[in-house]
């Protein structure tokens, strides 16, 4: 038997996207326990960023449901959905270039939201104790004061990162975190989502097979905007629709 | 405790480069210009407070306003109605056929106050106007835009259109705005004469004061967790709103604040001309305040000051000498500082002679440390 509705943190059901005809999402179901590590994999253009944009509220449904913690998305704003917890990386790493890696972990911070809040913002010991934690989870302990757009591209990334840990999403959903990273950066960025994962729900879209192997739970392969199939990494590799269509070229 | 952080703050850089703007305007311009030359001086400061409020919303927060104008005449009207009514006393307006009501109200036959003028007999009503009458209209405008998501050459170019309607909404409507000629012959404020000399010299004063106080009002903006939001999302907006901030109010606060600015130098202009016409709500007043926070430095507030004072100048200059070039002048200024330096004054301030303070005396040098574009916590 599958777990009840109520055990699931994000239940996506029957989900649908039309950009002039064209459905980049085609009624698309996806489950999500509280912990779970899931990847999304499957070709380019598949629609895997689109259920990103989706969830996040980037994207409006056309059709379907997105119910996360019992709340429905598809009606809220993308500021709300993101303070009901659910945090989202994009797939260009997108920093604020200007700022030290401090302002950044700092702007992220979820106090003084609103503009009189952020007006009477103080930076107090929490802000520094929380910015210093996750300075030290994405590696960047070093380049706290430094100006963001001086970092490496891995270190963008991953400070990218700790701007959505040190809001303390329940879900974090990452597009292609990976992607352009050194074999080095790969393997600290693997280690960095497994400290992520002990206490988070991770949605992840990456392409990177061995890194796929190393951190998933489950699996969801996605070809022309569905599901394709679904499950632990070996029976997805041994699925021959999933051989045919992304494996097997 | 709090006096000791203020002479601290005083020696750092910033604090030295406000005390320098107040010595300048405070104390160099009134020993060494002539009551004529100072109150142009004021006049240019006026457009400094437009010009600051560009800082902030289009420098600081990548909002590209082409309507300052429209701010900066609205602040004007305001003060120019409450003149115009203390000036239009049944006694000093006898000889109309309606006494007691402006003049070019009774040459378009008008017979009764309009309604909306009523409240500008009061000075109060008239100084809340002042701020809320602009930051009304450009809250409106930003609720409209921002919340469907217009941005950028919409944006310019939807405030560049406001700004050619209420022109010609104010030229057209004579009899309640005085048309073209706008609101002229203003004579005392709460029976204080304010053609004299003495008095343009103390609205000086009270502009620099007033001009002082948008400075630190947007200084503290500029260094509050607001102040990195709005840089933040000038140049990653959706990495913001995926941050729980809802962008638009944010883009709206700015707006209205740049709009408060302008229009407290509206006022201040009306003071010290003596009137205010369309000529200084429309597109071409909206097009200078913005070049003058280009050339300033878009960046910096005391950029946007100096360039106020150093572009007026020179169309004061040039306009005096050569009126047909000026236009093309200003053309060329735009272009140039666009192009070759985008951070205008402030910038190669910052490029060229930062440096050499390094070779001042050591009390210059104690805010090194802080020397950028971007501000620092104070130390608590
Ligand atoms: N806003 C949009 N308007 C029109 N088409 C879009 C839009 N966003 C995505 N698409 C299209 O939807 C398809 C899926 O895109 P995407 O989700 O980015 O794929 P993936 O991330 O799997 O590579 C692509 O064909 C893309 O061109
Ligand atoms: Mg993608």
């Amino acid at each position: 038997m599958s777990p009840s509705k109520q055990d699931f943190i994000l239940a996506v059901e029957g989900l649908t996207v039309s950009f002039d005809g064209f459905k980049a999402v085609n009624d698309l179901s996806l489950y999500l326990e509280p912990k779970e590590i899931r990847v999304i994999i499957g070709p380019n253009g598949a629609g895997k960023t689109t259920v990103l944009d989706l969830i996040c509220g980037k994207t409006k449904a056309t059709d379907g449901s997105i119910k996360f913690q019992g709340k429905e998305l598809t009606k809220m704003s993308e500021h709300n959905i993101v303070r009901a917890g659910v945090g989202r990386k994009f797939q260009n790493p997108s920093i604020y270039e200007d700022l030290t890696v401090f302002e950044n972990l700092e702007v992220s911070y979820p106090a003084g939201r609103s503009v009189i809040g952020a007006l009477a913002f103080k930076r107090d010991a929490a802000v520094i104790e929380a910015v210093e934690e996750v300075a030290e989870t994405i590696f960047l302990t070093d380049m706290l004061h430094q100006e963001a757009a001086l970092l490496s591209h891995g270190q963008k990334q991953w400070l990218e990162i700790g701007m959505l840990l040190i809001q303390k999403p329940d879900l974090l959903m990452l597009d292609e975190p990976v992607a352009g990273m050194s074999v080095a950066e790969r393997k600290k960025t693997a280690e960095l989502l497994r400290v992520i994962t002990e206490n988070h729900t991770v949605l992840v879209i990456e392409h990177d097979m061995q890194f796929v192997g190393d951190i998933a739970d489950r699996v969801t392969v996605m070809h022309q905007g569905k599901v394709l199939s679904e499950g632990s990494i070996d029976h997805v590799k041994q699925d021959p629709k999933v051989i045919e269509v992304y494996l097997g070229h | 405790m709090k006096a000791n952080l203020f002479i601290e703050w005083l020696k750092s850089r910033e604090g030295i480069y406000y005390v320098l703007l107040a010595l300048l305007l405070v104390v160099v311009f009134p020993l060494a210009l002539d009551s004529f030359r100072l109150n142009m001086v004021g006049k240019y400061l006026t457009y400094a407070f437009a010009a600051m409020g560009l800082v902030l919303c289009w420098g600081r927060s990548g909002i590209l306003s082409l309507g300052q104008g429209i701010f900066f005449g609205l602040g004007g009207y305001c003060m120019a109605m409450f003149l115009k009514l203390e000036a239009s006393s049944p006694e000093n307006t006898a000889i109309q056929s309606t006494p007691g009501i402006p003049d070019f109200m009774d040459w378009n036959q008008l017979t009764a106050l309009p309604w909306f003028w009523e409240p500008f007999h009061s000075f109060s009503f008239t100084l809340i106007a002042v701020l809320a009458v602009p930051a009304l209209l450009a809250f409106i405008i930003a609720v409209a835009m921002f919340k469907r998501r217009v941005g950028g050459v919409y944006f310019a170019i939807i405030t560049q259109a406001i700004a050619a309607i209420l022109t010609i909404l104010i030229i057209g409507q004579q009899g309640f705005t005085g048309g073209v000629n706008g609101i002229t012959d203003l004579r005392t404020l709460m029976g204080w004469d304010i053609r004299t000399d003495e008095a343009k010299t103390l609205l000086y004063f009270v502009c620099v004061g007033m001009l002082f106080v948008c400075l630190i009002v947007g200084a503290w903006v500029m260094r509050s967790k607001l102040g990195r939001i709005l840089l933040a999302m000038r140049d990653q907006e959706d990495r913001v709103r995926f941050s729980g901030y809802d962008v638009a109010s944010f883009k709206i606060f700015v707006f209205c604040l740049a709009a408060m600015f302008a229009g407290v130098g509206g006022a201040m202009f009306t003071l010290q001309v003596g009137f205010m016409s369309p000529s200084f709500v429309g597109i071409v007043p909206s097009i200078e305040m913005v070049i003058l926070c280009a050339v300033g430095g878009r960046n910096s507030l005391l950029g946007a000051i100096y360039g106020a004072l150093i572009v007026n100048a020179a169309k004061t200059f040039f306009s005096e000498s050569f009126p047909e070039l000026w236009l093309y002048g200003l053309g060329v200024l735009f272009i140039a500082v666009v192009l070759a330096f985008p951070d205008g004054l402030a910038g190669l301030y910052r490029r060229y002679v930062m440096p050499l303070e390094s070779k001042l005396p050591a009390i210059l040098r104690r805010g090194n440390a802080e020397a950028q574009t971007l501000p620092v916590e104070e130390a608590k």
